[in-house]
């Protein structure tokens, strides 16, 4: 009978106090997975959802009815989206939505990801460190429209630290054939990868922070990209 | 753009007459009424007596119905028979975010129409509408029954109308001086059908000082706005929309350099490129306007290229309302301009300016009083963008912020209490949190502290928006403290009836009362019998109330109009509402009442 996810009888606490304090530390990404283990949802399939754009509003003023009547059996889903919720009018919405698929359309014409982001007009800048270089560098990868790019302008940034050393001349792909330095990326899942095996745009988006090491120590990460690559797509 | 504070126009003077005798005391009554301006002391004016009622009807120029199903047209018009400006408000807020049916009340309009067309308001000069559904032919009704001295047509939130309606009153009403169509859902046409409406005013020089026309969806043609700017010579703000590309924008912009207000359009070159506009171009346009010094607002950027933006910067010194809300500007972009903007006073941006962009707007712009930051992405998972680092920084920043509007993934009440200190002329403070049922952050905790603070110390708060997770607590303060209070949003709050109790019987100046999805049931609706006849509405819906409830509210209120919005259907024996939605009415209930309303 009540609004969505208010009654205290549901197993789902958002945001109360109990589930809230270890919720609150951890951010949202904790929020989503405490969620996750609770009730075993999908998130991506939530992300979809809250992609969906307006619908009727007669169709949409009854779900809160239907979800009313579902408390009583089992726990509304958690990210299901509330209408009207964020009052933010449709108008506003949908050419917001309109810009930001518009601009991933001008940065390339692939598969898309998921989440809606600004796409090129927001800067992406992860940090860079080099193995033995006093201190980090910090890069806009969206200032770069591929690995050549990116590679030239680390070797520019890190130059002054390579004595006798270099960087890579030409790819960044070349893990074990000579080459003294290999450049690494963390990506969104805090694994290590190796620069260079995915689509730049797939790069971009995935990568936190780069790391150029040496290639002696890069043994064993080249296996993992191919199967990381495949459970992405 | 104005919200809390609805601009009045100053009363222009009457013809006199030389009176009789006993008229003495009425003229005296109406010269010295002829000096209250604002609409509160005209109430106050017309409740001293009869005569002084008599004189301040006969006098009030400036007519605002703002629920326009509170009194019928005919009443307005007998009662104010020299209005010359019509404010009329229709729709409840709540439904800009979808929560009413569409065809709510579709013909609300058309008895005003009518009424204006039959010359029932005789110095009607100047009409604002406000989430009203207006047809094309309401709007051709009227373009052919006004006298030639109507001047202004506002059409805020509205709905129903199309290019044909447009091209009615530019054609026939041929000293308009202001056509402003904001924010508007028109009416979705066949391309042919599209009428150029622009091309439809008359090919003399025109009185226009005002069109605004951002949101209409179709591409005008650009001859014939650039022959009517270049006849416009009064012209001072200027609205186009997106489909108005920079070039176009730039030999506008020429044709009219004393522009005070400037819809920017699309800011981006024609495809192709071959428009050949260059940034240093747009900047001499930006220079030789600001050359004048007049241009103090900018808004539109509605398909912004980013490189051009920073084009703005030489007139950013003399910006006093600066509108990027459709502009995913990055921390990096703002900065280029907003150094200089020291003297501006409104901005709305995204959340895509971040809180590095919003530190580098308190650092600089000192005198801001209004601040909306709306989201990119208006989703509960969407990136956190800004937080509470931002809204700290504002508040450190702007001490002189009157209003706020600010929407973040997660908050702290620590900042919003520093908001409520360093911040004390606060008086609208809307916070939404867009993740529901957010506690603090930090420690976890409800936000009632943080809104606590913000009614203890922001003494002027007349609206208040609150967000988060809210316990009974903070509506116990807003209660005791929000006595200047006149709206009230709450969302996804509380525990039980005692926070609508608080706020029905503690905010005494409360008027607008819009509540969704909340805990609240049949008593705490009822604790506020004494208080709903000096309300404009009440809206609850996703509550927890009965139509038991509701019966008791409209039997004990007769001049409450009580509709119960998409309620079950009849052979179902639940007895929950879905929406309420109440106002009073000095009409009784409407008769266009659409299947799914049911009035009591």
């Amino acid at each position: 009978m009540a609004g969505v996810d208010v009654d205290v009888g549901t197993e789902l606490r958002l945001g109360l106090p109990g589930g809230g304090a270890e919720a609150a530390k951890a951010g949202k990404r904790g929020f989503e997975e405490t969620i996750d283990l609770k009730l075993t949802l999908p998130t991506a399939g939530m992300e979809e959802a809250a992609a969906v754009k307006t619908e009727p509003a007669a169709e949409k003023t009854k779900r809160p009815a239907e979800a009313a009547a579902a408390d009583a059996e089992k726990p509304p889903a958690p990210k299901a989206q509330a209408v009207g919720w964020p009052p933010v009018r449709s108008y506003r919405r949908n050419v917001m939505t309109v810009q930001s698929v518009k601009n991933k359309k001008e940065e390339e014409p692939e598969k898309q990801q998921p989440t809606a982001n600004a796409g090129s007009n927001s800067s992406a800048f992860v940090k860079v460190s080099m193995d033995g270089a006093p201190y980090l560098r910090k890069v806009d990868l969206n200032m770069y429209n591929s690995y050549k790019d990116l590679s030239i302008a680390l070797k520019k940034m890190f130059s002054t630290f390579t004595t006798g050393n270099n960087l890579n001349e030409g790819k960044l792909v070349d893990p074990v054939s000579g080459a003294d330095v290999v450049t690494t990326y963390e990506d969104k899942d805090g694994d290590w990868m190796l620069v260079g095996d995915v689509p730049w745009e797939m790069f971009v988006a995935s990568c936190k922070r780069l790391r150029i090491m040496k290639s002696s120590e890069a043994i064993g990460l080249a296996p993992r990209t191919k199967d990381k690559c495949k459970n992405k797509s | 753009m104005s919200e809390e504070d609805e601009d009045q126009p100053p009363p222009p003077k009457r013809p006199r007459a030389s009176p009789p005798a006993d008229q003495v005391l009425d003229n005296v009554l109406e010269t010295v009424l002829q000096f209250l301006d604002a609409p509160g002391d005209r109430s106050a004016a017309s409740l001293v007596c009869r005569s002084w009622h008599r004189a301040e009807s006969a006098t009030r120029e400036a007519v605002a119905v703002r629920n326009i199903l509170a009194a019928s047209a005919a009443r307005t018009a007998r009662r104010f028979p020299r209005a010359r400006s019509l404010l009329l408000k229709g729709r409840p807020r709540f439904a800009d975010f979808n929560l009413l049916p569409p065809g709510w009340a579709a013909s609300a309009f058309r008895p005003w129409a009518a009424a204006i067309a039959a010359a029932a308001f005789p110095a009607l000069t100047s009409l604002n509408l406000k989430r009203i559904p207006v047809t094309d032919a309401d709007l051709e009704l009227i373009a052919r029954a006004l006298p030639a001295t109507f001047l202004e047509l506002s059409l805020l939130l509205c709905d129903g109308f199309s290019s044909h309606g447009l091209a009615s009153i530019a054609s026939h009403c041929r000293g308009l001086r202001v056509l402003n169509v904001v924010e508007c859902d028109m009416a979705v046409e066949d391309e042919q059908e599209v009428v150029d409406w622009v091309a439809a005013f008359p090919p003399d020089p025109t009185d226009l000082e005002s069109l605004s026309f951002e949101c209409y969806g179709y591409a005008v043609s650009f001859d014939a706005l650039e022959a009517l700017v270049v006849r416009s010579p009064r012209l001072k703000r200027l609205g186009v929309n997106q489909h108005v590309t920079l070039g176009q924008l730039r030999r506008l912009m020429t044709h009219a350099p004393r522009l005070t207000h400037l819809g920017t359009g699309a800011f981006r070159p024609a495809d192709g490129g071959d428009e050949g506009i260059d940034f240093g171009e747009m900047v001499t346009a930006f220079a030789n306007s600001g050359r004048g010094r007049t241009l103090v607002s900018l808004s539109g950027f509605r398909d912004l290229a980013q490189e051009y933006l920073p084009t703005i910067a030489v007139v950013c010194i003399n910006l006093r309302t600066l509108d990027l809300s459709y502009a995913p500007v990055t921390p990096n972009q703002i900065v280029m301009f907003i150094r200089q903007c020291f003297n501006l006073e409104t901005l709305w941006v995204l959340d895509s300016v971040r809180d590095e962009g919003l530190e580098t707007v308190a650092m600089y712009c000192k005198k801001l009083r209004s601040l909306r930051v709306m989201p990119v992405v208006a989703n509960e998972d969407a990136d956190e963008l800004v937080s509470e680092v931002g809204l700290a920084a504002i508040s450190r920043g702007c001490r002189d912020l009157r209003s706020i509007l600010y929407f973040c993934q997660s908050m702290t009440n620590a900042a919003v209490i520093d908001m409520s200190r360093n911040c004390p002329e606060l008086k609208v403070f809307r916070l939404c949190i867009m993740g529901r049922h957010q506690p603090d952050h930090e420690t976890g905790e409800p936000m009632d502290e943080g809104f606590g603070a913000i009614v203890q110390n922001c003494s002027k708060l007349t609206r208040l928006s609150t967000s988060g997770h809210l316990t009974d607590r903070a509506f116990e303060y807003i209660g005791k403290y929000g006595k200047s209070l006149r709206t009230l949003s709450v969302a996804f709050a509380g525990n039980s009836d005692r926070a609508l109790q608080h706020i029905l019987q503690g905010c005494s100046k409360l008027e607008k009362l819009e509540i969704r999805d909340c805990p609240f049931g049949d008593a705490g609706l009822l604790s506020g019998m004494h208080h709903f006849y000096n309300m404009r509405f009440v809206w609850m819906s996703g509550c927890n109330l009965t139509l038991q409830g509701c019966k008791e509210v409209a039997r004990q209120l007769p001049r409450m109009v009580v509709e119960l919005i998409n309620g079950p259907p009849e052979d179902e024996r639940t007895e929950d509402v879905d929406i309420l939605y109440m106002y009073r009415s000095l009409d009784g209930p409407r008769e266009d009442v659409p299947p799914f309303v049911k009035i009591l």
